[in-house]
């Protein structure tokens, strides 16, 4: 008894460890977008628990069903496509800045896994500076504590310079789409003013000898 | 019969639990038309929480968004918001919901970045008890760390809204060249049109002339 207690609280320390969760249906795909500037880590972290339509509760852990993790990065390739299990952790590092995308789905095609319909699954998405493990990394290179701190600060000024590159590359590309829409009103104003003034002088022209042949005027 | 120490032991294992180091999701998900889509977050009692979200992508910018507490209590609720912040201590230990919903739109899916920062972050030396005060050199370094986070929040922000610009330029962009070439293409069609239309009235009128001439 006393060692199921001790097994319940460890469980409680694990299960307290994934915060934010939502509920997914059967064949539904839940996609996420990173924003991310280039040789940025990112990795993810996630649990499910399936509906008990017996007990009404969520299942602990749930054995057999699998989550299908696709990354797609800004162009559209696939950077990652692999299946996990009920639980399962994610990582990839971005080669090209910008939008990449998490799709996750469950691969499930057990219609009675899913009698209740609902999967809850706890995410956590860590990307760059969040994804170091100091006390790993203290205990590796053997850091004192103002070492570590002061290697922490190298990571997070890092990723800032990363982001202002990205910035950089972003801004290149909105003043590029500007000066695109500027060109683009410039030139359809001036051609269209042309097709109206053509237009018109056909008009006239071709109405006058039309009226001419009639002998009306 | 389980001995005083190991349950003294386990009290503060549940203390050091609920007192446990705070976590934050940072989410950019799609929200398509006509959805609903509700994060939830087991949370203890007396925690500062703050929920920060921002539409970045679609239609006029905005979404509603509902922050419900276990009891089903509503904290927080706006309708068609483009960007907030809400900061709240939990009253009591619980499940607590929040949603963001488009169901207002019929057919433009919406990007919707939110930030869920619940507690302190947790420190750099969770094992150790911080009992001892810091020397300059580490408060120095507490406080540039600090400092690096809100660069940090500042340039996340800084990033969406120039994302959410970029995203309406892009629109611009294709609805002038789209609509450029409707107007060219409805003009010539219009004004080839009027001058056969106007054609054709004068060609009844000259067979009713003729008619009664003779």
């Amino acid at each position: 008894m006393w060692r199921r207690a001790l097994l319940l609280l460890l469980w409680l320390a694990f299960a307290s460890v994934q915060g934010l969760y939502f509920h997914i249906g059967e064949t539904e795909k839940r996609c996420f977008i990173e924003e991310i500037p280039d040789e940025t880590m990112v990795i993810g972290n996630y649990r499910t628990q399936l509906w008990d339509k017996q007990t009404e509760t969520f299942l602990p852990s749930t054995p057999g069903l699998g989550m299908h993790v696709e990354v797609k990065d800004p162009e559209g390739k696939v950077v990652l496509s692999r299946q996990y299990g009920s639980e399962g952790r994610f990582t990839f590092t971005s080669h090209t800045p910008g939008d990449h995308q998490i799709c996750l789905h469950s691969n499930s095609t057990r219609m009675t896994i899913f009698a209740g319909g609902k999967l809850r699954v706890h995410l956590d998405i860590q990307v760059g500076e969040h994804t170091n493990n100091y006390p790993e990394i203290a205990a590796k290179d053997k850091l004192t504590e103002l070492q570590l701190r002061a290697r922490q600060l190298l990571d997070q000024v890092e990723q800032i310079q990363k982001e202002q590159n990205y910035q950089r590359y972003r801004e290149e590309r909105f003043r590029m789409t500007s000066e695109s829409t500027n060109q683009r009103v410039l030139w359809w104003s001036i051609a269209q003013t042309v097709i109206l003034i053509l237009t018109g002088i056909w008009q006239m022209r071709h109405l006058k000898s039309f009226f001419e042949a009639k002998k009306l005027v | 019969m389980p001995r005083p120490g190991s349950a003294w032991a386990a009290a503060l294992l549940l203390l050091a639990l609920s007192l446990g180091p705070g976590s934050c999701s940072e989410i950019t998900f799609e929200l398509p038309d006509n959805a609903k889509q509700c994060f939830y977050e087991d949370i203890t009692q007396g925690t500062k929480c703050t929920l920060e979200f921002q539409v970045i992508t679609g239609g006029h910018y905005d979404v509603d968004c509902r922050l419900e507490d276990p009891d089903g209590v509503v904290l927080y609720k706006e309708m068609k918001k483009q960007y907030d912040s809400f900061t709240f201590t939990a009253i009591r230990n619980g499940t607590y919901k929040f949603c963001f919903s488009n169901e207002f739109s019929t057919f433009t899916h919406k990007t919707v970045y939110f930030d869920f920062q619940v507690g302190e972050d947790p420190p750099l030396f969770p094992s150790e008890n911080r009992v001892s005060a810091l020397t300059q050199m580490e408060s120095a370094c507490v406080s540039i760390h600090e400092a690096l986070k809100s660069v940090i929040d500042y340039q996340t922000h800084f990033r969406l809204r120039e994302a959410q610009g970029r995203s309406r330029a892009e629109d611009l962009n294709t609805r002038v060249a789209y609509w450029s070439v409707g107007e060219a293409i409805i003009l010539l069609v219009v004004s080839i049109g009027q001058v056969f239309l106007l054609k054709s009235f004068f060609s009844d009128k000259r067979t009713t002339t003729t008619r009664v001439g003779s």
